[in-house]
């Protein structure tokens, strides 16, 4: 048993919380806010200095918010803020193309009246919801956070969890919840092992500033690298680009100088939105699937892309973080309403039955698609165009499309209808 | 009734030998996959009409932190203190008791190892009731099928329950249905109990529970069905199966005038 000999006296036991949450990046402050809502008390520990996070610089980063996701933000008060500073996508156009040819025909439109909640998707830049999360966070008085802390040893039994932090606390609690990205340090020092491949492409991500007014349009072009998406920023004049290459040429296009690099965009563009030129920062990263085998371990909760990291194909990592944290604050908010141990495993076995089946099967989906739409092989792409023609000329498939989208089929969270737990 | 005096402390004057003895033993009722697994599986549900009917007869919120507090709780049966803890968690002053003697310590091991303060007896309802205690809410969760005389033990109940409280009382209907369920089902084909555990003709039907719980002096003002559901392979409540698995919550009228 790794309790220390000063907590031997169990009757004295402090918990400094009812869950320590480690990862201060975007599932991690969300995770802190749902279960604040739910009036649990959460110490959040965040590698990162605040002033850091809080540094609005422009970077192009942006995240495709589903309508689930927004009420998600809505229930734990961030909405407010960053509704006015986000673009709704009004549209959003499929495209089969190749690299500098104008796309022969778009594949699909998407128009968002088509459900009833309003718009699927609206676009939220990285700078606007980080700082905007955090500061709740800060607000809170049931949310404690720790920064700059890395967490150095974790101990869990069957009476709870302890973190050692790098400031020298050790902070106590029944159930240590993992927002520590997709290769989670603490998943593994669990034992859970994960399962995933490489797609040897690298996912690169930029900001452009164009010609033309993109009126609310989000693209996704199918080149035969892998999917290239423009996801409209607010203002007209700005969109974040997200697509995949073929590793050594995305290894390639990234050392470019920036005038070449910004040709290389262009080229890919499709010219819809007139001349562009680069704004903000470059990314890449190597894209992989890696679904943890278990969510769970004795007083251990995976949640985001510690449990699950997908392709980035359509923009769901997020959306499927916060559903994760929905799930967990509304599981544990009712185990601790019934005076259940919130840490023990057949709580915890509770959010892992309901989250993963959607997790994994939206990850293999996402693996599918990529596959399907990363390939110039001419008879594919006819059977392909031919499917998503035949796909969104029919109305209730598109409404299905638009409602997955969006994030609102299947066993919603009370949270993602906008409910309280 | 020297053991009602002890402090809850008093658990860890016990020999160190037995110590480890009593600690697998509350591994054992504390294991989710061992031989206390029904009763794990059963426990949220129980456990959720208990808070509903103490929060909603004491006027407390649920989700608030010790939303019990200042409340009184007996469990009677107490076993590995399944339903003490999370009493004790929501903030009650809970005693539980067991006649088993064995239990005891081992349900006090395993609450100072979660930090919880319980009040654990070696002690039986009538016992307590002789020595005239007294609670806002009387836990009596699958005890009254196994006992001798449940006309009498019920009139111990009631005198331990204080005007204004309330008792929560589950037990097991009696009828073809249950015997297939409760004694084939359980005990022979899945063996989730041993068999034995229940004697079908000790199995007591909602009305004659309510008859007895009102000669008692009580007054039933709810009655519920617990739910085992194959498919999801999770118990829930219904206000209309009450052919198997059933609770009664009956409160003691407060005496005016």
């Amino acid at each position: 048993m790794d309790i220390r000999p000063g907590r031997r006296n169990y009757r004295g036991m402090t918990q400094d919380a009812d869950a320590l949450i480690v990862g201060g990046g975007l599932n991690g402050p969300a995770t802190a806010l749902a279960l604040a809502g739910a009036e649990l008390r959460v110490a959040l520990i965040d590698a990162a200095e605040p002033d850091v996070r809080m540094d609005p610089g422009f970077d192009g980063r942006a995240y495709n918010l589903g309508l689930a996701s927004r009420r998600f933000l809505t229930v734990v008060g961030v909405w407010d803020e960053i509704g006015p500073q986000s673009q709704p996508v009004r549209e959003v156009v499929l495209e089969d193309a190749r690299p500098g040819e104008r796309a022969v025909a778009a594949l699909a439109h998407f128009d968002h009246d088509e459900i009833d909640e309003g718009p699927a998707a609206q676009i939220v830049e990285d700078r606007v919801l980080r700082p905007a999360l955090l500061r709740a966070c800060q607000a809170h008085p049931r949310i404690a956070i720790h920064a700059p802390a890395t967490v150095l040893a974790t101990r869990r039994d069957d009476a709870g969890a302890e973190a050692d932090l790098s400031t020298g606390e050790t902070l106590r609690a029944p159930l240590l919840i993992a927002c520590d990205g997709r290769d989670s340090p603490l998943a593994r020092a669990a034992g859970i092992r994960r399962t995933g491949w490489g797609y040897d492409q690298t996912g690169l991500v930029c900001a452009v500033e164009h010609e033309k007014d993109h009126q609310g349009v989000a693209r996704q072009r199918f080149l035969p690298g892998g999917p290239f998406a423009v996801l409209p920023l607010p203002g007209g004049r700005r969109s974040s680009l997200v697509w995949t290459e073929r590793t050594a040429e995305a290894r390639r296009i990234h050392a470019l100088p920036d005038a070449d690099y910004r040709a290389e965009v262009e080229a890919r563009m499709g010219g819809a939105l007139g001349a562009v030129t680069l704004a903000g920062k470059r990314w890449m990263y190597p894209l992989k699937l890696s679904v943890a085998q278990s969510w769970i371990a004795p007083r251990l909760a995976l949640v985001g892309d510690a449990a699950h990291a997908v392709h980035p194909i359509a923009g769901q990592g997020l959306n499927l973080g916060l559903r994760d944290a929905a799930a967990l604050a509304e599981v544990l908010a009712e185990a601790k309403r019934r005076g259940e141990d919130i840490g023990a495993s057949l709580v915890l076995e509770r959010y892992q039955t309901w989250r993963r089946f959607d997790g994994v099967s939206l990850a293999l989906g996402m693996d599918a698609v990529n596959r399907l739409f990363s390939s110039d092989d001419p008879a594919l792409r006819l059977i392909r165009d031919a499917g998503v023609r035949l796909a969104t000329a029919l109305r209730p498939a598109r409404r299905a499309f638009m409602r997955e989208a969006a994030g609102v089929s299947g066993d919603l969270p009370k949270m993602l209808r906008g409910e309280r737990v | 009734m020297t053991s009602m005096q002890q402090s809850p402390t008093a658990g860890t004057n016990i020999d160190p030998g037995e110590i480890a003895k009593f600690e697998a033993m509350a591994s054992e009722w504390w294991d989710l996959n061992g031989k206390f697994k029904p009763l794990h599986m059963m426990n949220p549900c129980r456990l959720g009409y208990i808070v509903d009917q103490v929060a909603a007869e004491f006027g407390r919120d649920p989700s608030q932190p010790e939303a019990f507090k200042g409340l009184r709780i007996l469990d009677i049966g107490c076993g590995g203190g399944l339903l003490c803890e999370p009493m004790a968690r929501l903030g009650a002053t809970v005693v539980g008791v067991d006649p088993a003697e064995r239990n005891i310590p081992v349900a006090r091991i395993h609450a100072e190892r979660m930090g919880l303060e319980i009040d654990y007896r070696a002690a039986s309802a009538e016992a307590l009731a002789e020595a005239g205690e007294t609670f806002d809410a009387v836990l009596n969760m699958e005890v009254v099928e196994h006992v001798p005389d449940p006309a009498a033990y019920l009139g111990a109940c009631a005198r331990l329950v204080q005007p204004g409280g309330l008792m929560v009382c589950s037990t097991i209907n009696r009828n073809p249905k249950s015997f297939m369920m409760a004694i084939v089902g359980a005990e022979h084909v899945m063996r989730w109990l041993p068999k034995g555990t229940h004697e079908w003709s000790k199995f007591i039907t909602p009305d004659e529970l309510t008859t007895m719980i009102a000669a008692a002096g009580l007054e039933v003002v709810d009655r519920k069905g617990f739910v085992f559901n194959p498919v999801t392979w999770s118990w829930s409540i219904s206000a209309r199966d009450l052919s198997v698995n059933y609770v009664t919550c009956s409160v003691k009228r407060e005496v005016r005038g």
